[in-house]
This record gives C-alpha cells, structure tokens and sequence, in this order.
C-alpha cells in the first residue's frame, strides 16, 4: 500500500532462529521480553541455550524466560522482580545456581525495572523513584526528598541485546503485539544495542497498517520467525491450547 | 501453633473484599488470593494488570484459555467489552502515577501502623517483589486479604513486621476470613465479624491489641 516503486532496501528478516542469536557473545547483558506465559521469544531463549554460553547478564520478568539458560550453566547474574515463580510452591531453578554462589541475583520492582530499561532507551543516565523507600531496594542508594516525596537514584539499564516476541514483524523491523504479549517487549527493545524480534508471522514493509505499529523498526535489528509454541508449554498441568495467529 | 481458626472461605474473603469494590474505579488484584476476586467483582469495575491490560473479565475456564491472554500470576484470563492492551511502561505509570483506585494484595505480615511485608516468606533466600512495591507506593488505597493466620499458625496481623517490607504504612484495611479491619492512626480497628466468630477469637489471633469499632457488626456480603 505504501510501495510506489521505491522498495526499501532495508531487510532485516534472519531465516533461521539459529542464526539470529549466532553473535551474541559470552558476557553479554541481554533482556528477554515476556510476563507470565505470554509475550516470551522460547525459540530465541532455546537456541541462545544451545549456544552455552558463559556468564551471561539476564534481565527479565521471572525464571520462565530464562529457565532454559540456567540449565546450559549460562547465567551469572539476573536482574529481576521475581527470583522464583509467582506461585512459592513452584520449584524455583534459581535457587541453587544462587545458593552455591554461581549466580548473583538483583530483585527490584517492576516499575522500577521496566523505567531503568525505558531511560537507557531515552538517552536518561538516571531518575529518582519514590518506589521501594524504606524497604531493602533502597539499600546503598543515594536518597533525596524531592516534592515532598522520598526517592532513591535508580540507574538506566543499557543492554547489549534484546529478545523480543512480537506477532507481525515487517522486513524494516516494525513489530505489532498480540494482548498480553506485549507487556516488557516494547521497552526491552528500546534499551538494546540489538534487538532481535521473534515473530508468528514476517511480511514485507508496507504490509502493515502504520496506526497498528506499537514497535518502530528504529528499535529492532533482526526479525525472524518462530514456530508454533513449544508443545510442552503448559500452566499448572493444564496443557494451552497453541497460539492463534 | 494455632489451626486456622473457622470463619470464612478462600471464596468467601474474595466476596467480601468485591463489596469494598464500585461502578468506575480502576482496580488491581495482586498475585496469588488476590486474583480470584476477579470472579466476584461488581459490573462496571475496571481490572488493571501490570503486564499491560485493563478492562479484562473473570478468570478463564480450561476451554477458553489464551495464553497470550493472561494475569500478571500467569493466569489466563477472558476478554471484556472495553478491554485494551498496553505496554509495561505504561501499566506501572498507571501504579507509581496514582491512577489506580484501588489495589487488592496478599500478605505475609501486615504491621499496626499499616507497614505490608509481602515478598519474602520466612527463611526464604530471595522472594518475589513483582509490581507489589509499585502498588503499595501508588495505589490510593489498599486493601489486603489472607488468612487471619499462616500455616504455621501465627498470626499474619502483628505489631511489627519481621520479614521485610513491601512499603511502610500502606495498608488501608485487612480482610481475612475471621473479620474486617481498619489501620487507623490510633491502631487497627475491628469494623466487622465473619459469622459465628467473637471478638475474642479475632483479638486471639492477632498481635497488637484491636479496637473495636462503635459501628461493629456482622459482614455483610
């Protein structure tokens, strides 16, 4: 619709899911997109595992996006709200990497989180927040009164690469959501040097209505396509019916 | 170490916190008890849920599940005339902004003066902040509902909290299924009973010293 003959010569669709995740290196600070069951790229997570990687940063919402990382012995510190599952009773893979002192742990609250990510994004070094004044977050930061409210300091978040999941992803990196999928996605993509989107569906630029894009192109290097969700994926012994696209 | 005590139900509790609930207010239902208030809201109360969605229906039935459709606790949950979809960022300018009327959460140790620990259970090496700090810094008010007791049977309602904290003097009100309490700048306030429950057994299980309100009754449901 918007092609008069001048295709852009950007593409930035990868063919394989290998292949997107092929340069990441050892050490790296990488975000993965996703709350709960939905909105996390598990092909992306799954074939970065494969990579075994060493001393990796992670940030993300909790475990389920980078369970898999902890099993290749990949992870040397998380950034996270949730150091387990939201249910206690659930197994929580991240104690014993943390216990034994492979893997250092920072919990901080989401908002807090998701603002340290926007700011890297924003060209922001760092904000006051009133969240978390009085409790354990505000441990060795710098406080100040400001509009009669308690802050702490809170840094922006840069990181070297993100994994995104969006529904549509064009050849110029624009990405479009699907409901709760699109949670942490947008922002981790800001605050990346490299952003690389895991979709169910790649169309040419120009396929999609602009007024739908949530994510511009400016924020993604590489879309590639996923498949279905992984067959084992369930929630509390009841299997989820697979994703409609 | 005590039993729990009778009173009410888990259901029940999520009934009686819904009725704290009107037409038009912007709500969220924190992780674990909290999200099953979803099934007993009043028409007319907008959700909130910090993984970007607001507007959203009860929780969903085995045959309706998403799971591109779910709850900040991984939840599916079902569509609603007026729903809409949105980023992090936006969900918890929607918490830290003060735009949430009210915000339901769950408690491990709730203090007198209204302090709320409710991200690290006793002995427990790290624990879940989630959105929890950001509601209990933004929401306008907060209500929280558990059980009167934990399972070891102590009381969760203490003079002051030994588990760290989610924030200092937040909490509103306290439902659990033995009555309903206020935090008052005197102390808390005991406004009602669960049927068939006395006093004497609320004040049993609770730390501080309760006042009783003028006005106490028997909930009404």
């Amino acid at each position: 619709m918007l092609d008069k003959g001048n295709s852009p010569l950007v593409n930035k669709l990868v063919s394989s899911i290998s292949e997107a995740v092929a340069d990441i290196p050892d050490g790296a600070a990488i975000g993965i997109g996703g709350f709960g069951a939905a909105g996390t790229p598990y092909r992306l997570v799954l074939a970065l595992a494969e990579r075994k990687l060493k001393r990796l940063t992670v940030v993300a919402t909790s475990p389920r996006q980078f369970e898999a990382l902890l099993q290749s012995r990949s992870v040397s510190r998380v950034i996270t709200p949730f150091a387990r599952y939201a249910d206690p009773s659930a197994p929580n893979p991240l104690l014993e990497p943390y216990l034994k002192g492979e893997v250092k742990v920072e919990i901080l609250p989401i908002g807090t989180l998701v603002e340290k990510l926007r700011a890297a994004g924003a060209g922001i070094p760092a904000f006051y927040c009133p969240v978390g004044v009085g409790t354990l977050v505000e441990k060795d930061k710098e406080k100040r009164r400001l509009g009669g409210t308690n802050c702490v300091l809170e840094h922006a978040l840069p990181l070297d690469f993100a994994l995104v999941k969006a529904q549509k992803g064009d050849s110029m990196g624009n990405l479009t959501y699907r409901m709760t999928s699109r949670c942490h996605n947008p922002v981790m993509a800001m605050a990346a040097k490299i952003t690389v989107a895991e979709v169910d569906e790649t169309i040419e630029a120009g396929q999609l209505d602009p007024e739908t894009i949530v994510t511009p192109g400016i924020f993604v290097h590489r879309v590639v396509k996923g498949e279905k969700p992984p067959a084992n994926w369930i929630y509390r012994g009841v299997k989820l019916k697979e994703q409609k696209t | 170490m005590s039993r729990q005590p009778a009173g009410l139900s888990k259901d029940l509790i999520c009934l009686r916190a819904a009725k704290e609930l009107t037409p038009g207010m912007y709500v969220n239902l924190g992780i674990g008890l909290p999200t099953q208030v979803a099934n007993f809201v009043p028409r007319g109360v907008i959700l909130h849920s910090q993984n970007g969605v607001l507007g959203f229906g009860p929780i969903a039935a085995e045959e309706e599940m998403d799971w591109e459709l779910v709850n900040a606790g991984a939840q599916p949950i079902t569509l609603s005339p007026g729903i809409s979809f949105f980023n992090s960022v936006d969900a918890f300018a929607m918490m830290r902004g003060r735009h949430l009327d009210v915000a339901i959460l769950g408690a491990y140790q709730v203090s007198e003066k209204g302090d709320l620990a409710n991200w690290r259970m006793e002995g427990e090496p790290l624990g879940a902040i989630g959105g929890s700090m950001d509601l209990a810094y933004g929401a306008k008010r907060i209500i929280v509902i558990c059980e009167h007791i934990n399972k070891a049977g102590r009381p969760r309602i203490v003079k002051k909290c030994s588990l760290p904290l989610t924030g200092k003097r937040v909490v509103n009100t306290i439902i659990t299924n033995l009555g309903v309490m206020e935090i008052t700048r005197k102390g808390i306030e005991l406004r009602a009973l669960a049927p068939g429950v006395t006093t004497a057994e609320v004040q049993k299980h609770t730390g501080p010293k309760l006042m009783l309100s003028d006005d106490l009754k028997e909930m009404e449901f």
